[in-house]
């Protein structure tokens, strides 16, 4: 059996696993446009904060690939013969395959903007390349100006205040974080990223550039030294695109994470599949579910059966010691009842739909947040559960003796 | 003990669930196929050969993914931020789990079951 994985990302790796959790023989084949091993994507802003060194970004220790009879090839997919079963790299080399994984990711998405190439120094943030050139470009007087106040965005700017003179954030949305907080909760926590020294500009963005200044929508300009484009990413799925396999803005997979094409499989940030709180196929493009998902397709490449089939959105994140995290749907649901617990410097919103949690915002208290989670991913039925209590102290005591002898086992 | 502990702040790897009149200890329960690990956006967690999930300090940066993963409510933190758990204390001076030595009620046992 020939296994082709292209990308090297945590998809990637948690797809070698399922394969050789079935096949300890089949050859697998890895394509990978980065000259390393796969790394954690998140750590790049905290490489710039200092708590992350470079040699420990790595997904997995060195011998991984070996250990796993892997062959790593270096080069860019840019074409697959679906008849032929074959993958055309860049360099013209074609590789066959029996089962494919397409692990692209994604890569930054940047509109055209009047005079960027005017800009010197300018930087997307999404590789430790990324991390690498921006350290060489700033010092303590540098400026930064960083398009864009989602998770990419404000995780830079977290990595590298303390590095700079200053960082100012802009957006065209009109709070923080748009893609998973409600206005409210976003203002907490454009509060506290402004009492640790970040500037906003938000509901504005830049339309034009001239050299280091920005000239800003709302008829402001903003000096600056470094400039930081972090306006989202687009998933990399043009080849499978063009060979004809169904695409919404990513690879549309089913709960096996089976494309439309036979023996070609996807995960990771290129995937769309089910979200069980959105009703409908959405890219999640989160770590846990290109794991979950990766690993589900080398399992069923290697002719198990396993399925994915309780993808949520989830998100932790925390900046200067305050936490938040996200699960699931909230936003544009007004089937949804929306139950609010408020606590000293903290925050909590839960969602519920037919009797089911679909969603929460929680900001401050993120205590044993993962039974909140858990609740949603297998959809439990809340009638028969004290949800206030739940909701007021995360524990295992509302679930009852049954479900805690099952858990927990022995003598509770 | 007490006077030694005094003005220390205590962040303890379990800790003890109680209404009416049941109490319980939950602590990390070493998943076969920890959800943990699936969040963990630093490889800090891993789970090693006998089936040990640990965490490494060193690479930890306090996302708390985990947290937002572990359906027990196993996971917190320590003073610096980063992440604490059971770890059956093999890593300190006990070298097995000292909440089951220790308990007066022989409530918590050490055992493995299947999921």
């Amino acid at each position: 059996m020939k296994y082709v994985i292209i990308g090297n990302g945590p998809a990637a790796v948690s797809c070698i696993e399922g394969i050789r959790s079935l096949d300890r023989d089949g050859r697998i084949t890895v394509i990978s446009k980065e000259a390393h091993p796969a790394y954690f994507r998140p750590l790049i802003s905290y490489y710039l904060e200092g708590k992350s060194k470079a040699e420990n970004i790595s997904c997995r220790p060195g011998d991984f690939y070996e250990k796993n009879g892997c062959e790593i090839v270096t080069g860019e997919a840019v074409g697959i013969n679906k008849d032929q079963q074959t993958i055309t790299l860049k360099s013209g080399d074609a590789i066959p395959y029996d089962k494919l994984c397409i692990c692209t990711g994604s890569s930054p998405f940047v509109p055209p903007m009047q005079g960027l190439d005017t800009v010197e120094k300018k930087f997307t943030f999404l590789t430790i390349g990324d991390s690498y050139e921006i350290e060489k470009a700033i010092n303590k007087d540098s400026r930064v100006l960083i398009i864009g106040a989602g998770l990419i965005g404000l995780k830079c700017a977290e990595g590298l205040r303390d590095r700079v003179q200053s960082v100012t954030v802009c957006d065209l949305a009109p709070r923080v974080l748009s893609s998973i907080l409600d206005d409210e909760c976003a203002a907490i926590v454009q509060e506290h990223l402004e009492a640790n020294g970040i500037s906003f500009s938000l509901a504005d963005t830049a339309e034009r550039f001239e050299g280091n200044v920005a000239f800003m929508k709302n008829g402001g300009a903003i000096p600056f030294d470094v400039l930081v484009l972090a306006l989202g990413v687009r998933p990399n799925i043009g080849f499978f695109k063009e060979a004809g396999g169904e695409c919404g803005r990513a690879i549309i997979v089913d709960d096996s994470m089976q494309t439309s094409i036979g023996n070609i499989y996807a995960a990771g940030d290129c995937a769309e599949q089910y979200d069980i709180t959105f009703g409908a196929k959405r890219i999640m493009a989160l770590l846990p579910n290109a794991n979950l998902g990766g690993h589900t397709a080398g399992v069923n490449m290697a002719g198990g059966s396993a399925l994915f089939d309780n993808a949520v959105p989830m998100n932790s994140i925390g900046f200067w010691g305050l936490h938040m995290m996200t699960a699931g749907t909230y936003a544009n649901d007004s089937n949804a009842k929306m139950i609010e617990e408020k606590g000293e410097n903290s925050i909590k919103r839960f969602f519920i739909r037919d009797n089911k949690l679909i969603g929460f915002i929680i900001i401050g208290d993120v205590r044993s947040a993962g039974i909140y989670t858990n609740l949603i991913r297998t959809q439990t039925d809340l009638s028969y559960l004290d949800i206030d209590a739940l909701i007021k102290n995360p524990n295992l005591l509302p679930f009852g003796e049954i479900y805690r002898r099952k858990t927990l086992g022995g003598v509770v | 003990m007490v006077k030694a502990l005094k003005g220390k702040n205590i962040t303890p790897r379990i800790h003890v669930e109680e209404g009416g009149k049941i109490h319980y200890a939950v602590s990390c329960r070493h998943c076969e196929d920890p959800l943990c690990l699936k969040g963990c956006i630093s490889g800090a967690l891993t789970k090693d050969a006998d089936g040990i999930v640990t965490i490494n300090h060193d690479k930890c940066v306090g996302c708390l993914s985990c947290m937002l993963l572990c359906p027990y409510g196993c996971i917190t933190t320590d003073e610096d931020e980063t992440v604490l758990k059971c770890e059956l204390c093999l890593k300190n001076s006990c070298g097995a789990p000292a909440c089951v030595q220790g308990c007066p009620n022989r409530a918590i046992t050490y055992e493995e079951v299947q999921e």
